[in-house]
């Protein structure tokens, strides 16, 4: 055994491999993209990038169905993309354990919405578990692969960012190696025609009957008893939130929140004078409790959205905080795209354009942002096309403005495909700008079809957007380097003003993938006259100083977009 | 002992949180590290919480409560004030990089007059560190991060070789001797 600091991500791999998971899948996304990253660093498992987090399900239900225990990983939303598999495997059941892990997002860090996922569970009938520390994801995800075979069922283990991002002791231990069990054929099980999904139903439910048995019984729904008559009844990470502030409480902690041990809960009740649930965003716990005929507080007190914090418990529950006032009036400073970001020529190029604009999930959704301000929307993976068709079929020629879609290559892959198929077969005038950084990069450089390389490294097929456009019978494909600006421009101009559907690939690596070595660009404060186009580029490096432009010597990477854009050549 | 330390995405915030808990681990303490990754960490304000001590409940650190604040930007440091207990130590560097907003002309910028008397205000335990000037000399000003560490270690219970240790552990071969030069001159920015 070892003792080290963990993620709750980077534990969670680990339970996998100690779990003797053979096959792992996911689609990177922001706070459960380095699960699989870190497991792909151990032997023995087979990881992948899979092409959106529904593929990933479906990969991982077929490795479980062949025999293997198996493992998909998503954030929040990605298991909104998943959902139809998801329920289905509720049905089908699992053969070799299945464990699908959802990182949900409350305080919406890096995501667009705060959707709480436990529900998912009571929808899907599946079990949930929910770790509140690095030690709790490592053993609950082993106790996943458990249950899942001895129940027969997929089951959810259900992480936010302050479990999946804070690093705490993990004790580790060797890997239980165990074979693929094999596949038998049993099409009563795995073929949900309506004939056999009707006898799969009635199954399920006596699976999650058996289920509730386990629930009320197991360790990990445990009472905590305090000196104090308050009885607390939480999950996650607000278990340690609530422990700071009301160290003698009594806990009633879930580990397992679904299906809920109503039994359990009745026998907490009646030892405590007062219930409180403390959980964050939705009354999960809460509003289970109350159905019980059980009086507890939560929701009337604490916020239905954002994370929860000692603070913020402290203040909701108690009336002992000392206010603490944070500095008024200091200027914001909101993530931006960084110096030498491809993304910035191609926003710089499409800014003044009279046009309407579909944007989507990437680092290029701060295009929407000043000094840009080029994007109209943002929904989910793959909207942007899709949007933008929409848009078109009903403004038609009553809007001047041709409607726009950009979408990084990632994204693409994942669900602009499909919308960019859509728009060919039912011929709208979409111009579908595919910007391609040859990486996943927001969530930390991912690789991904058009990338050449897989998770574990190996060399593989590069699937060109541009070959994808032109199968989908869209004849007008155009190629620009987003970091000759001004050429960009002009082809983009020259696009829009042509009728028909077309797609322009900005192509340009990331800039911290290919990181550029150049001397840093320096203005000529002579020539410079103030016009402050640069600046519209919104790099980091460049600022006004005193009336002229300054590029900051640190900052600057030399990638000349600014010396492009300049109409005084008074940068070099 | 709650440790919260800030600035701006890419200057070492989440190196130096490592190195640090990475420290405290190897004293053989409870540990808790939280921080955030994805598009809060595009040149947006970074904050990381380490806590440590017999045993760690919350991974964040309660607002009024830190025991040291560690801030590698001035407009950061102002930003994390409301952090730092009555008696805790602030240690930040007066380096400055504008948020985008401020380059583009859209807020104005704080004056640094505003700023420092904000920090005199709340924080009456702190020291200037030059952290960033110590790494420009010491010809690479990514190493901010570790000097700032060789700064925080001398209001630390931890032996210097702890952190030499880790430092050798988690930094890339070819800049372990650096960041260890840079960990002494830090150190040396600090009386204890």
């Amino acid at each position: 055994m070892s003792r080290r600091l963990l993620s709750g991500d980077e534990a969670i791999a680990r339970g996998a491999w100690e779990a003797g998971c053979h096959v792992a899948a996911a689609y990177p996304g922001t706070p459960s993209t380095e699960i699989l990253e870190a497991l792909a660093t151990y032997d023995d498992v087979y990881c992948e990038w899979s092409v959106n987090e529904k593929v990933a399900m479906e990969v991982a239900l077929g490795a479980s169905i062949s025999g293997a225990r198996a493992l998909a990983t998503m954030k929040h939303v990605g298991l909104n993309v998943a959902a139809d598999p998801f329920f289905s495997a509720a049905y089908i059941g699992a053969n070799g354990g299945l464990v699908v892990v959802t990182a949900d997002d409350p305080g919406l860090h890096s995501s667009q919405n705060e959707q709480d996922n436990r529900w998912y569970g009571m929808a899907a009938k599946v079990p949930v578990l929910c770790p509140s520390d690095s030690q709790e994801a490592k053993d609950l995800t082993r106790l996943a692969f458990d249950i899942s075979e001895q129940f027969d069922i997929p089951v959810l283990l259900r992480i936010t960012t302050r479990i999946a991002h804070s690093s705490t002791v993990v004790e580790c231990q060797d890997r239980v190696a165990r074979p693929v069990k094999g596949y038998e054929k049993n099409p009563k099980k795995t073929i949900i025609l309506p004939a056999f999904a009707r006898l799969r139903h009635v199954d399920l439910e006596g699976r999650i009957d058996r289920l509730l048995e386990y629930s009320e019984k197991t360790e990990w729904n445990r009472v905590e008893r305090g000196s104090g008559k308050l009885g607390i009844i939480c999950d996650g990470v607000a278990y340690q939130y609530a422990r700071e502030v009301f160290p003698d409480a009594s806990y009633l902690k879930l580990g397992m929140v679904h299906p809920f041990p109503a039994e359990l809960v009745r026998r907490f009740a009646a030892e405590v004078d007062e219930l409180v649930a403390i959980e964050e965003v939705d009354p999960f716990i809460e509003m289970q409790v109350k159905a019980l005929g059980l009086g507890i507080a939560g929701k009337d007190k604490l916020p239905r959205w954002y994370e929860l914090s000692p603070r913020v418990v402290r203040e909701s529950l108690t009336d002992s905080a000392e206010p603490v006032e944070k500095e008024a009036g200091l200027p914001n400073r909101p993530p931006g795209l960084c110096p030498g970001c491809p993304h910035t020529g191609l926003f710089f190029a499409l800014q003044k354009q009279d046009v309407i604009i579909g944007g989507d999930i990437g680092c290029y959704t701060l295009g929407a942002l000043p000094p840009h301000s080029s994007m109209d929307t943002c929904i989910d993976m793959g909207a942007s096309i899709t949007f933008a068709h929409g848009s078109d079929k009903a403004l038609g020629l009553t809007d001047k403005r041709r409607r726009v879609a950009v979408i990084g290559d990632s994204t693409f892959f994942h669900s602009g495909m499909t919308g960019l198929v859509n728009t060919a077969y039912n011929r709208s005038d979409v111009v579908t700008i595919i910007a391609d950084n040859r990486t996943t990069g927001m969530t930390g450089h991912q690789q991904h079809p058009g990338t050449g390389t897989t998770l574990m490294g190996e060399k593989t097929i590069e699937v060109d957007p541009a070959a994808i456009a032109r199968a989908c019978g869209i004849d007008k494909v155009v190629e620009v380097d987003p970091y000759r600006v001004m050429e960009t421009r002009k082809k983009l101009r020259a696009v829009l003003k042509e009728p028909g559907p077309a797609v322009v690939i900005s192509r340009r690596p990331c800039a911290l993938l290919v990181r550029l070595r150049n001397e840093p660009r320096k203005v000529d404060r002579e020539k410079c006259i103030g016009c402050k186009t640069c600046i519209r580029l919104g790099c980091p490096a460049i600022s006004m100083d005193d009336g002229k432009s300054s590029i900051a010597e640190t900052v600057c990477v030399g990638c000349g977009m600014c010396v492009d854009v300049c109409p005084k050549d008074a940068i070099s | 002992m709650n440790v919260l330390i800030c600035g701006v995405g890419g200057q070492g915030v989440l190196l130096f949180s490592e190195l640090l808990s990475g420290t405290a681990l190897a004293a053989g303490l409870d540990v808790k590290k939280s921080e955030v990754h994805g598009m809060a960490q595009r040149g947006g304000s970074v904050n990381t919480h380490v806590r440590f001590g017999a045993k760690v409940y919350s991974p964040l650190i309660e607002e009024g409560t830190a025991d040291l604040v560690v801030a590698f930007e001035k407009l950061e440091t102002a930003r994390y004030l409301h952090f730092l207990s009555p008696k805790g130590k602030l240690l930040y560097d007066a380096y400055r990089h504008e948020p985008l907003p401020v380059q583009l002309g859209m807020v104005e910028r704080s004056a640094d007059e505003d700023l420092d008397s904000r920090i005199a205000g709340r924080a009456e335990n702190r020291v200037l560190v030059p952290a960033f000037e110590t790494a420009r000399k010491l010809g690479n000003p990514r190493v901010q991060n570790v000097v700032m560490l060789g700064a925080a270690s001398r209001l630390l219970e931890f032996p210097a070789e702890v952190y030499r240790e880790q430092i050798r552990d988690k930094v890339k071969a070819k800049f372990v001797d650096l960041n260890l030069e840079a960990f002494e001159r830090g150190a040396g920015l600090v009386q204890a």
